[in-house]
């Protein structure tokens, strides 16, 4: 089934251009795996960035630049830096596998409330990427955020503001929002989620190291 | 093959240089732009993809020269535009276009022009280089991947055609919108920059690009990949 929530056409626009930090640029490639509507957005956009290439004045080279290119033909490429062991886990797209382990079990899984728990993937430039495991039917208590939110699910799904995000679909919760997502019955929702500002204590992630819950 | 020392601008075959470049070089040399303008950059871009492909196919060095010569300076000013010093620059666009040379296997003319893959190579390249980090990308043979609903036209022609009209498309949106569009293209931290840099709010910046964006959905459609 295809995704019915997208990220933003900003998010979209950044990934095309190259701006996004690496874990909401991991989050936004892994939907599209998911998604033919917004691989043809960021084709789209990739080819407004080759036209803008070559409608830039061209600045001067030095002088031997083509030669010393041309020396550099025969050269055996550099080796491609070696990816993660075994191809990573089934059933999860490509660009996501290929941060994880062959069984997402061996990650460093940290139980942060009843039936949830999380798994730090990457961070930089203040920007964190984890997988959340919400056990099915687990409601997250009401709470506001303090920076950015990316929420895409990965298996099972969830209910939220009145929608329901099954896999594929992303969930943009802006600074302002305040909810109470809640996981779908039957299976283990597993998402791939992508927070700013980590420090402070609100989010998401804020909100799972309140002291009101059972931490 | 010869010594790639040996090799010399002036032995390319003058078939190979494509007019737009031709023009770029007369244009360099003060030359003036005949009444031909109009499709002249079609020819050009049209030629740069074969170029590619006999890189691709033939790794036909004439051609890579050719495409070198046109889209190295280019690659380096991209480079000075999001702020590097002009010799990382230079360096930057060498290194693209040995990339180019050692990737264009992957290019594949029905899903992309010669100047957008060349461009996600270099963009690509920065990411890695200047930034360190790694560009997360789908794999287009990985299992898991959702197909795209309808087979698409995957015939070259109509990728340059829609490739001539994204410069259309450029050229006819209003100002403020190619302005944040284009500076999209030239920070590395997306949208708060360009609000901070224009002095406009964040909310006016996301609204453009999204007017933008709604503009070339709607004039390309899907026709590109
Ligand atoms: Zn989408």
């Amino acid at each position: 089934m295809n995704a019915t929530f997208h990220p933003s056409d900003e998010f979209l626009m950044a990934y095309g251009a190259g701006s996004l930090d690496e874990s909401s640029a991991l989050l936004l490639a892994t939907h599209l795996a998911l998604c033919p509507r917004c691989r043809a957005e960021v084709g789209r956009i990739e080819a407004l960035g080759g036209a803008i290439i070559e409608d830039l004045e061209p600045s001067d080279m030095g002088a031997d630049a083509l030669v010393s290119v041309l020396a550099k033909l025969d050269e055996p490429p550099p080796r491609p830096q070696p990816r993660c062991p075994a191809g990573g886990p089934s059933g999860l797209p490509s660009p996501l596998r290929d941060y994880l382990p062959a069984d997402i079990d061996a990650l460093p899984w940290k139980r942060l409330a009843a039936g949830i728990e999380q798994a730090i993937l990457l961070q930089g430039r203040g920007i964190r990427a984890r997988l959340l495991r919400i056990g099915a039917g687990i409601t997250v208590p009401e709470h506001g955020h303090g920076g950015m939110e990316m929420t895409m699910v990965l298996r099972g799904g969830f209910s939220d503001l009145g929608r329901g995000y099954a896999r594929g679909d992303v969930a943009m919760a802006d600074p302002q929002v305040v909810h109470s997502p809640a996981a779908d019955g039957g299976e283990t929702c597993l998402c791939l989620a992508v927070t700013d500002a980590p420090l402070k204590l609100t989010g998401l992630v804020g909100m799972l190291v309140n002291p009101f819950l059972d931490l | 093959m010869g010594s790639p020392l040996a090799f010399s601008f002036a032995a390319i075959d003058d078939a190979h240089v494509p007019d737009m470049m031709r023009r770029r070089l007369e244009e360099g040399r003060g030359g003036v732009p005949d009444e031909t303008l109009d499709i002249e950059p079609e020819l050009g871009r049209r030629r740069m993809s074969d170029l590619l492909s006999a890189v691709a196919q033939d790794g036909d060095r004439q051609a890579f020269a050719v495409l070198f010569q046109y889209y190295a300076p280019r690659l380096k000013t991209y480079m000075r535009k999001l702020g590097t010093e002009a010799a990382v620059a230079e360096e930057l666009a060498q290194d693209a276009m040995l990339a180019v040379w050692r990737k264009a296997a992957s290019f594949d003319p029905s899903r992309a022009s010669a100047g957008t893959w060349i461009f996600t190579i270099a963009r690509n390249l920065r990411i890695d280089m200047l930034r360190k980090e790694r560009r997360p990308e789908i794999n287009i043979d990985d299992p898991e991947l959702v197909p795209d609903p309808a087979p698409r036209a995957d015939e070259v022609m109509v990728t340059e055609q829609s490739e001539r009209r994204v410069h259309a498309v450029m050229a006819g949106l209003p100002a403020e919108q190619t302005e944040v569009v284009k500076l999209s293209f030239y920070e590395d931290t997306p949208h708060a920059e360009i609000a901070a840099r224009l002095k406009i709010p964040l909310g006016t910046v996301k609204s453009r690009l999204r007017l933008a964006m709604k503009r070339f959905r709607s004039e390309l459609g899907d026709d590109l990949p």
